[in-house]
């Protein structure tokens, strides 16, 4: 990681991901995706819990779904986007951290 | 909330094959709850055993380009639309056991953070899109790998493809039997309802998948868990 070339590499692959997230997830498709599709057309859609765990969490008064709250409707995606990418980012990498010890590497 | 109506309908585009709360029962969701922390935790082991500490960086990187692509949904033909898995993405790039983990902290972050797939039903939802891909993509991969030609661009892309393409649709039928063994629909048309789909959502998965490991395989070769042979691992405990 010290080396500049590795450095230059996995800060090209995290950029490469936040512009994904930022610019392009507003044009991500509307259509209902595989199982969305399969729940409305064999009318199963109407089991989904109306008021999920998840929404009692405090994350949900945050976002509503990939939505950032309280921001204009364009900014709200691409904002969730970015906090998204980074929180997923940094959690996999401690998770790398914790797990990985040090002494795997000296010879 | 006066902005929820607004934004509610945008919301509920990204479920993907992420299953919501309520469409599995008890014993399914209890079931895949137990074999994903099972591999999980097996995946545990082997990191802090096998693997160098060069592969922390990699796993940030890998689990925020799969947590980003899993955003963009790509349409396809019939009004419907998919998303990248990333599963064999992430056991070609890492290997199944950082792989693993890697899927686990996106699906995680998904249902925490953004309410996308259900809480209860999580640990089928890292089960059929993470772990299907992770170890079943990536040894079919390797298997392909070795025959088509383990050290060539043609037998990486060619055995990428495949792997991807099949873990998709394996992962729409595992979906569509936990929905079956839950009591939600009946096996016949919910199998041939998920089957149609995801064998056109798993090209544009095996698409994605060999355009972002041709990038690694032309710029860091050595950064792939199984690097063609006259170049070291660097993944690896060496």
């Amino acid at each position: 990681m010290n080396n500049p070339n590795n450095r230059l590499f996995f800060l090209t692959g995290l950029l490469a991901a936040l512009v994904i997230s930022v610019f392009l997830s507003p044009f991500a498709s509307t259509n209902p995706d595989g199982l969305d599709r399969v729940s409305e057309d064999l009318k199963f859609n109407h089991k989904e819990a109306d008021n999920p765990p998840a929404k009692q969490l405090p994350f949900s008064h945050i976002f509503d779904g990939y939505a950032l709250k309280g921001v204009p409707e364009n900014l709200a995606t691409p904002v969730a986007g970015l906090l998204g990418t980074l929180a997923t980012f940094g959690v996999a990498w401690g998770i790398g951290k914790l797990t990985i010890p040090k002494s795997n590497d000296s010879p | 909330m006066l902005g929820d109506a607004v934004i509610m309908p945008i919301t509920s585009l990204y479920l993907g094959m992420h299953i919501p709360d309520g469409f599995l029962s008890f014993p399914v969701s209890l079931g895949t709850w137990v074999m994903s922390i099972a591999l999980i935790a097996m995946a545990l082991g082997r990191v802090r055993r096998d693997y160098s500490e060069r592969a922390v960086p990699l796993m940030g990187v890998c689990a925020a380009f799969i947590f980003a692509a899993q955003m963009i949904n790509f349409p396809i033909p019939g009004g419907t639309s998919g998303h990248l898995l990333g599963g064999t993405l992430a056991g070609v790039l890492l290997g199944p056991w950082a792989g693993s983990l890697v899927m686990a902290v996106v699906f995680i972050v998904q249902a925490v953070l953004f309410q996308d797939g259900g809480l209860t039903v999580l640990g089928a939802n890292i089960f059929n899109m993470g772990l299907i891909g992770t170890f079943g993509g990536y040894y079919l991969y390797k298997a392909i790998r070795m025959v088509v030609g383990f050290n060539s661009w043609r037998g990486m892309a060619i055995s990428v493809a495949i792997a991807a393409w099949t873990s998709v649709v394996v992962a729409s039928l595992f979906c569509a039997l936990e929905l079956v063994f839950s009591g939600t629909v009946p096996l016949q048309i919910a199998i041939s309802a998920m089957l149609f789909w995801h064998i056109i959502i798993g090209i544009g998965e095996a698409l994605i998948t060999v355009f972002a490991i041709s990038y690694i395989w032309r710029t860091r070769i050595d950064l792939i868990y199984d690097p063609p042979r006259r170049f070291p691992s660097t993944l690896k405990r060496s």
